[in-house]
């Protein structure tokens, strides 16, 4: 009997069907058309054309985000493979599993500057966990299931697949089979906790008088914020989250005690600060938390678990390393906390949250809004919670609105709230939200975003109408990019060097034009009635245009040089 | 501190690149690099010459075992190892004075004289750095270099300790 024989195109749709991708986000081009041809000839996975390579990384990126899968792009090779790689570094930056198939000029073109030739294996070097350069029919199969397994496991990342043309052309034609049961005798993640760290870490837990938890996206990542929920409660200490960590345990739960780091809560930070022991789950201890290195939380003993040994010591030395999967971790510190009959201290507990209360009174995150004044975003993002009932998967771009959001709408569950934390990348907010209702078309989704922000991938309004994907988008215009005017504000004696933006587009005719509905929020007392009336619409993609106050700031905010709780609460006032 | 890292990895296009690649990408020095397949085939090994303090070194040596290629690496500096690296110098050899005292000092450090040209010798050395440099004073102090290539250090443990899979 003849074995049925293969095109690599077919192999490359044939292999994603097997690991049982439902979606391609792409952009064909001349080097990927045989793929595009064997797409067109199968109905097991749907192809999204996006505007612009860049939103298919990110809109791929916002479906891995919100449903835990592998986000799965399709780019041409040269300007096509390179428009993805502000994409792959946003993936890379916040650990987000996701496969970039890009094409390649034919191998015997490779290395003579051919027509859009770019080495993007080289390119993308330092921001992917893995990248493969397909040279024969047989590699495709192999590097596509070693990509996915990367992808999704130990500390998960973005793998890159290089495929050139004369692989993939109807010429040259293999038998197919894919083993998806993969092992790689190089690659083998620690997952479970050194027992002898375990009991280090169970004991000084034990022992502490002021723990705090500090909790981040790997809690998101493991989907194990009902462990953490649970290990939190067994300690009845204070626990704090990172902007990856948000809704890795309920905002509103009592111990909760908000957002660390540059614009966290002042409880959090002076919680931290004040910690005898920090027990950092699925953290990196980032700059934008830490503050001054030299000067951070001095009197802690500090243990950190992560998958990663990489983000263990790098710029926080940890007391009580713990190498493993933080869900494996978590339940191992759980078992070990039983065997050795742990009963929380109450009278140091006592004190511990009197002190915390205490700063919580401070209210670090207030506001003022008049009736009368302008529009502040802080109100925008209060009346989001209320009218979504605290539902809505979250979409953010990048600036005061992403913290704002993260400051003011507490979230109640993991992958909820979804935002370029590590790479910080304008753009990532409309083309991510899609990428989630079309995981998710019966849930509210928002992309919060600013008038900077959403410009830079606002072309994906078009893909939005060909596909149907009705989001929110909620722009708190302040005519300026806020941030940067922030930083020039409080540090560059308020000389807005470019970051006004003079020529602002309507954005109510904008969305018009792309087939949506438009509205202009720009006085309060019509806030509340004109974003319900938004989210009532739920067949159209609704453009919220609110005019906010220009002048507001983020608040509170760590100073520049000082330790982690050293904190601006409002102009020239000190925490 | 100077440190030799001993790395075994997987024997595949890219994989230099790589470690390369994260050495620049992270501020890391190499001093020296060298590489070349196993007996088998399928592996690579490499030694890398670094500088770095305690806490750069942890780094370094975590971020190239994050490496996907990469199968082990081992500092070997602390523990007992050999050192050894080649040298190739061709050297100015005009008069019977000079051909006398290359001769003498490379007989000195063990080395050999591998090639001859009308005016030039060229000596073959092997040894540790301090070894070779210590040569290229001594030379140096007798006749002019014209031309020297060094390979860069391999290292392994003294031992039972081995670097496999």
């Amino acid at each position: 009997m003849t074995k049925e024989l293969f095109t690599g195109a077919e192999m490359v749709v044939k292999s994603l069907s097997a690991l049982k991708v439902k979606y391609i986000f792409g952009y064909p081009g001349g080097s990927v058309l045989d793929i595009y041809d064997a797409i067109f000839q199968q109905d097991e996975i749907e192809h999204i054309l996006v505007r612009h390579e860049q939103a298919a990384t990110h809109m791929a990126d916002g479906y891995a985000r919100a449903t835990g899968e592998v986000g799965v792009v399709l780019a041409t090779s040269g300007p096509g493979a390179t428009n993805c790689v502000t994409g792959i570094a946003t993936a890379y930056m916040d650990s987000i599993p996701m496969v970039v198939l890009a094409g390649q000029v034919a191998s015997s073109l490779i290395g003579n500057d051919a027509f859009q030739e770019t080495d993007i294996v080289g390119c993308t070097r330092p921001i992917i966990k893995h990248s493969f350069s397909c040279r024969s029919l047989a590699d495709i199969p192999v590097a596509i299931a070693k990509a996915f397994y990367l992808a999704s496991t130990g500390r998960p990342g973005p793998v890159v697949i290089e495929l050139p043309k004369d692989i993939l052309i109807p010429d040259n034609k293999a038998p197919f089979s894919i083993d998806t049961d993969i092992k790689i005798r190089s690659y083998n993640p620690t997952i479970t906790g050194h027992p002898k760290q375990i009991k280090k870490a169970a004991k000084t837990i034990a022992s502490a008088k002021k723990l705090v938890v500090y909790s981040g996206g790997g809690i998101i990542l493991s989907d194990s914020s009902e462990l953490l929920t649970t290990l939190v409660e067994t300690l009845k200490a204070p626990v704090t989250n990172t902007l990856m960590g948000l809704g890795g345990i309920s905002g509103t739960h009592k111990q909760f005690v908000g957002m660390l780091g540059m614009h966290g809560s002042l409880e959090a930070n002076k919680s931290m600060a004040n910690a005898d022991v920090i027990l950092a789950l699925g953290v990196r201890f980032d700059d934008r938390v830490t503050n001054n290195v030299e000067k951070f939380c001095p009197n802690a003993t500090i243990i950190h678990v992560d998958i990663d040994p990489t983000s263990i010591s790098k710029t926080i030395n940890a007391h009580i390393p713990v190498v493993g999967l933080v869900d494996v971790v978590m339940q191992q510190l759980l078992d070990e906390l039983t065997r050795i009959n742990f009963t929380p201290d109450e009278a140091a507990l006592s004190q511990w949250w009197q002190q915390i209360n205490e700063w919580r009174d401070v209210k670090s995150m207030s506001y003022e809004q008049t009736d009368t004044g302008k529009i502040k975003p802080q109100r925008v993002v209060q009346a989001l919670y209320k009218i979504t009932q605290g539902d809505a998967y979250i979409c953010s771009d990048v600036g005061q609105h992403q913290m704002f959001a993260a400051q003011h709408y507490p979230f109640a569950k993991p992958r909820q709230w979804i935002n370029s934390g590590g790479a910080g990348t304008m753009g990532f907010g409309l083309p991510a939200a899609m990428g989630v209702k079309l995981a998710f078309p019966d849930k509210h989704v928002v992309c919060i975003t600013g008038d900077g922000s959403i410009q830079m991938n606002i072309q994906e309004l078009s893909t939005c109408s060909q596909y149907n994907l009705p989001v929110v988008i909620v722009t708190l215009n302040n005519r300026s990019l806020g941030m940067v005017r922030q930083w020039q504000d409080m540090v560059y004696g308020g000389r807005h060097s470019s970051s006004y933006m003079e020529s602002l587009p309507d954005f109510v005719k904008i969305a018009e034009a792309y087939g949506h509905i438009g509205i202009q929020i720009d006085n309060l007392a019509e806030l509340d009635e004109k974003l319900t009336q938004a989210f009532a619409i739920k067949e159209r993609l609704v453009f919220v245009d609110v005019m906010v106050d220009e002048k507001e700031h983020v608040y509170p905010m760590q100073i520049r040089t000082g330790a982690i709780d050293e904190m601006w609460l409002k102009k020239g006032v000190k925490a | 501190m100077r440190r030799i890292l001993a790395i075994l990895m997987e024997n595949e296009p890219g994989s230099l690149s790589r470690i390369v690649g994260l050495f620049s990408q992270r501020a890391f020095n190499i001093e020296s690099l060298t590489v070349a397949p196993t007996n088998d085939n399928s592996l690579s090994r490499m030694t890398i010459a670094t500088e770095g303090d305690d806490k750069v070194l942890e780094q370094i040596v975590k971020q190239v075992n994050k490496l996907i290629d990469v199968i082990k690496i081992t500092d070997i500096t602390d523990r007992q190892h050999i050192e050894r690296e080649l040298l190739l110098v061709k050297v100015a050899a005009v008069s019977d004075k000079a051909r006398n005292d290359i001769k003498r000092i490379t007989d000195i450090f063990r080395g050999s004289i591998v090639d001859i040209g009308k005016q030039v010798y060229t000596v073959q050395l092997t040894g540790d750095a301090e070894k070779l440099n210590a040569f290229i004073v001594a030379i140096e102090h007798e006749t002019d270099i014209i031309e020297s290539a060094r390979s860069g250090c391999v290292g392994m443990a003294r031992g039972d300790k081995a670097l496999r899979l």
